[in-house]
């Protein structure tokens, strides 16, 4: 029942995500967060993969979460679109670690856990992939998420419209996720 | 980069949401037809005696196979593009296909003497039915992959096939209007190789450039 719940209010939350509320979004993002760094936790568990780079998966899974959520039909349940994304992924990033994925791995994904499971690791390799954008897409990237500041204060640092700064974010935010995927074929 | 952070960056992109991918899917289809009917329209044409091969079955039943295969493609590819298990229903739907090719085939050997099966199966233009389906399928071939890039297919090789049969339910149904050649036998040889053609480039393509 407390899944069902949850899940419902998912969906409502991405509704109102999609209708540019980022308050709601922020609010999803982080309980999608805690779900799946423990659902990731298990899968890795499962398959013997060493836990150090979990936070990784948890990224790379919110970023395609965020990049491919135009997939998600509003007319359907929100839960089992992200565990298909979560499962996708997961078995990326295991099989990038040299995993054959012989047994199914649905039971690791049959539900996402409502346990909170918060991240206790700040791997150093992340600030290497924000390091691989180009100049100014890093900056904007980087003012925004690890120094926190607003789209409007980036704008008037580096002299740009707010239009520009937001163009310059979402092209980040994709550049990190393709530099993510490239390490499946390394 | 904390995940708090990396959050703090999306919900600042919240606005950034992309055209739903029914609509691009949908737009993509439409487009490439128009482009292909365009094509089709400068190139081909439709044969002379149309008018009278319209009360024809043989002739007919060609657009049964090619629209059945447009359908149950499109059905496919719809749920495809979306991240999730393999929609099993259209894939049986898919199946009946070739089903009907069967059906259409054995009734061809019923009421043809064998005799003229040979002349049947072989056609008039058979090389130019495996040059231009594919021809006639490229423009929403090239569509539907685009469009399929920006979906989430679970399965990529798979998604790509599929809309390689797609297009060629695209080509296939122009390309039945031109050829003269309405045999069940024909349709079954050579517009399932050309089909396969296309499912099997898709498939390559999709490998690789339908990734997420």
């Amino acid at each position: 029942m407390a899944q069902l719940n949850r899940e419902e209010e998912w969906a409502a939350l991405m509704q109102a995500a999609i209708g540019g509320d980022a308050a709601a979004y922020r609010r999803l993002l982080e309980s999608l967060s805690h779900s799946l760094r423990a659902a990731t936790r298990r899968g890795f568990a499962q398959f013997g993969a060493a836990m150090n780079d979990v936070e990784d998966v948890v990224q790379e899974t919110l970023l395609a979460i965020h990049l491919k959520r135009h997939t998600w039909d509003q007319n359907q349940p929100l839960g089992p679109w992200v565990r298909a994304i979560a499962r996708h992924k997961l078995i990326d990033a295991l099989r990038r670690r040299g995993r054959r994925i012989e047994v199914p791995i649905e039971s690791v994904l049959d539900f996402l856990p409502a346990e909170e499971q918060r991240s206790d690791l700040d791997r150093q390799d992340a600030e290497r992939l924000i390091k691989e954008l180009n100049g100014r897409q890093q900056t904007i990237v980087r003012s925004i998420s690890v120094e926190g500041k607003s789209i409007r204060d980036v704008a008037e640092n580096l002299g740009m419209n707010e239009g520009a700064v937001r163009v310059a974010l979402h092209r980040g935010l994709k550049a990190l996720a393709a530099i993510h995927r490239r390490g499946d074929e390394e | 980069m904390k995940t708090d952070d990396l959050i703090t960056a999306l919900a600042a992109d919240a606005q950034s949401v992309s055209m739903p991918i029914g609509r691009a899917l949908a737009l993509a289809v439409a487009g490439g037809a128009v482009g292909a009917a365009i094509l089709f329209a400068i190139m081909l044409g439709m044969r002379p005696d149309v008018a009278t091969a319209v009360t024809s079955l043989r002739f007919l039943f060609k657009f049964v196979v090619t629209l059945s295969l447009l359908a149950s493609a499109l059905g496919l590819v719809w749920n495809l593009a979306r991240p999730g298990a393999i929609p099993v229903g259209w894939l049986l739907a898919l199946a009946g296909v070739p089903a009907l090719l069967a059906i259409g085939s054995v009734a061809e050997m019923l009421t043809v003497p064998p005799a003229d099966w040979g002349q049947r199966l072989t056609g008039h233009n058979s090389f130019m039915c495996l040059i231009l389906i594919p021809t006639l399928s490229a423009i929403p071939f090239a569509a539907l992959l685009l469009a399929l890039r920006q979906g989430a297919p679970s399965h990529p090789m798979l998604t790509g096939a599929v809309a390689g049969l797609v297009a060629a339910g695209i080509g296939a149904t122009l390309y039945a209007s031109h050829c003269p050649d309405d045999s069940p036998f024909f349709v079954a040889t050579w517009y399932v190789i050309a089909s396969a053609f296309m499912a099997m480039l898709g498939a390559a393509i999709g490998e690789h450039f339908l990734r997420w």
